[in-house]
């Protein structure tokens, strides 16, 4: 691929973020709190005023931009602390992520070998996704009085049932016909699932890796509020929210860092996907399913 | 006696084959009726009928990819299932059904994995089969980097890695153009002459039956019946003058017309009417 191809969507991706930018100043230039620049003289008090824009809830880009070079009472910059935050949370969501991987893996495989268990077990999964993670998070987190690694488990809780469903629909997705062809080679479950299932499922398996991805970070920051853990991003924003009416570009500082990791562990899975997916056939405009 | 018996590769008695439709629209589908066949060592057999006569489900029953209602199915003096077990079949389908994420080389290694043979013995194997399909430059290409004709070319190599004692092709170049089907014609039968395998082959296409064969087998609808087998006597060795041969056109012209007869038969009213009737 060349390097103009692979240029091309962060280049979009990055003028979508220019244009969120400048439309969010727009909007405080329209409506929001007035301007006061006294080292420049300059002044602006817009013509509107719309609450949801003023500087509390909206603060200016630079005001945020400036929290995150702040120094806390250890001398660090929040950013670093963010930084910081976001590696611990990244080894809790990792963990998350990869026994979500095997837990729905796992189940997928069990499930398409006992029928009777995926009309039985499937809606139950279903049910288990509508309890909302903030109910389930303290359950499992304070119930198993494991620290960080409850925290990964709530991770796995909203990882293991994407990668399942596309796994069940991976491995029957290949032609019939490849069936009957390992039925003619005499081969056992065991081959069929090695050879063919397996193999088939990649295109279909990352669909879900990059849910999962996306979702095991959203687990591990829920996971650390009931669990008291302080160290991750849970943690940073737990704090930046008690400041939050006289500091609020703190708790927006540390939005963007979550919003940082999650897009982080997206990239992972989509590089992950381009060197996996490379013998199997493109799709569409050489993206991959 | 007994050497025309042990000559006998497939030999299908009585087979009949029911469809029993599930739930209350689909019908029940009597896709083939009281079939006698015996096809010996080395014979190229086609199947020939009309769309929806069974021919598929023939293969099928003889690859014993699906059961019979009744009959008894014999290859190479087994049960079908027992010949299944010991791989003594090589299919081809329509497409090739080659898997995307194996090359080409590992895409007809694959039933030498299956059965566990070593490493070296395959790729040395698969290599022999690509050649043999005239394949060894695209080893390492992967399926989907192929043109039909080549994928199919492939998909017959993988057939014949396992040396198979019986071929079973549905169809296989039935998703080429005019002119790959010929040149792919003339490649099976360089292969099939080389290999020895006995093939039984269905089409759809009356030129190809009669160049390809020793045996037409002509079949008619509703329920599938063999109606007339062509003996096809032409010399063993066939090329591209095999096809301006005026006997070539005679065999052509009867085979037509023994499909015609069945065709007839299989849009009798009267026989529709009964058919309904029972249902
Ligand atoms: N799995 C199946 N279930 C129900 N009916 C089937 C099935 N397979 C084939 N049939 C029916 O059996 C008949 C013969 O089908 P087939 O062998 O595919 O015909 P052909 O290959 O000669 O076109 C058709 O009427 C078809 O609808
Ligand atoms: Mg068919």
């Amino acid at each position: 691929m060349s390097t103009r191809r692979r240029l091309r969507p962060a280049l979009g991706f990055l003028l979508i973020v220019a244009i969120l930018l400048v439309g969010w100043e727009a909007a405080k230039l329209l409506a929001g709190d007035p301007w006061r620049f006294p080292d420049y003289g300059f002044y602006w008090d817009p013509p509107l005023r719309w609450k949801p824009v003023n500087d509390l809830n909206l603060p200016h880009l630079w005001t945020i931009f400036g929290a995150f070079w702040e120094l806390d009472a250890k001398g660090e910059t929040y950013l670093s602390s963010l930084i910081g935050a976001a590696f611990f949370t990244a080894r809790e969501s990792a963990l998350g992520f990869a026994l979500g991987t095997g837990v729905g893996l796992g189940l997928a495989i069990v499930l398409i070998h006992v029928k009777v268990l995926e009309r039985g077990l499937v809606p139950l999964l279903v049910a288990s996704q509508t309890v909302p993670i903030i109910a389930i998070a303290p359950v499992v987190v304070v119930g198993l009085r494991a620290g960080w690694f409850g925290v990964a488990i709530v991770a796995t809780y909203l990882t293991f049932f994407p990668v399942t469903i596309a796994a069940i629909r991976g491995m029957r997705s290949a032609d019939p016909r490849a069936f009957e062809l390992m039925r003619s080679y005499a081969a056992g479950r065991r081959t069929v699932l090695r050879k063919l299932r397996l193999p088939a499922s990649p295109p279909y398996l990352f669909t879900a890796f990059k849910i999962a991805a996306t979702a095991s970070v959203v687990g591990a920051i829920v996971g650390e509020f009931p669990a008291g853990i302080r160290d991750g991003l849970g943690g940073a924003l737990l704090q930046a929210m008690q400041y939050y009416s006289f500091s609020p570009q703190d708790l927006w500082a540390a939005i963007a860092a979550c919003a940082a990791l999650g897009i982080v562990a997206f990239l992972l899975v989509v590089t992950a996907e381009r060197i996996a997916l490379r013998g199997y056939r493109p799709t569409e405009d050489g993206a991959r399913a | 006696m007994t050497d025309s018996q042990t000559d006998t590769v497939v030999q299908l008695s009585g087979v009949s084959k029911v469809f029993e439709g599930r739930g209350q629209k689909a019908a029940r589908v009597e896709a083939l009726s009281g079939i006698d066949l015996s096809v010996r060592r080395g014979e190229f057999i086609s199947l020939i009928g009309p769309s929806g006569c069974g021919k598929s489900t023939l293969l099928r029953i003889v690859g014993d990819l699906i059961g019979v209602s009744d009959g008894t199915v014999m290859v190479n003096g087994k049960l079908a299932r027992e010949a299944r077990l010991a791989r003594e079949y090589g299919m081809v389908f329509q497409a090739p059904v080659l898997f995307d994420w194996r090359t080409v080389q590992r895409n007809v290694e694959l039933p030498l994995e299956i059965i566990g043979r070593p490493k070296q013995e395959r790729e040395a194997r698969a290599r022999e089969m690509l050649a043999l399909v005239e394949l060894g430059d695209f080893a390492g290409h992967h399926p989907w980097q192929l043109s039909g004709g080549m994928q199919q070319r492939a998909a017959i190599a993988r057939a014949l890695a396992l040396d198979p004692a019986i071929l079973l092709m549905d169809e296989p170049f039935g998703a080429l153009d005019e002119m790959t089907r010929e040149r792919m014609n003339l490649e099976l039968l360089r292969i099939w002459e080389r290999t020895a395998t006995t093939v039984i082959f269905v089409t759809h296409s009356i030129p190809e039956a009669v160049f390809l064969s020793t045996r037409v087998v002509v079949m008619s609808a509703r329920p599938g019946r063999i109606t007339k087998i062509v003996p096809i006597d032409l010399p063993r060795h066939r090329d591209v003058e095999t096809r301006e041969m005026e006997h070539y056109f005679e065999l052509i012209t009867e085979v037509r017309e023994s499909l015609r007869g069945s065709e007839g038969e299989a849009v009798d009213p009267r026989r529709v009417a009964a058919e309904g009737l029972s249902a």
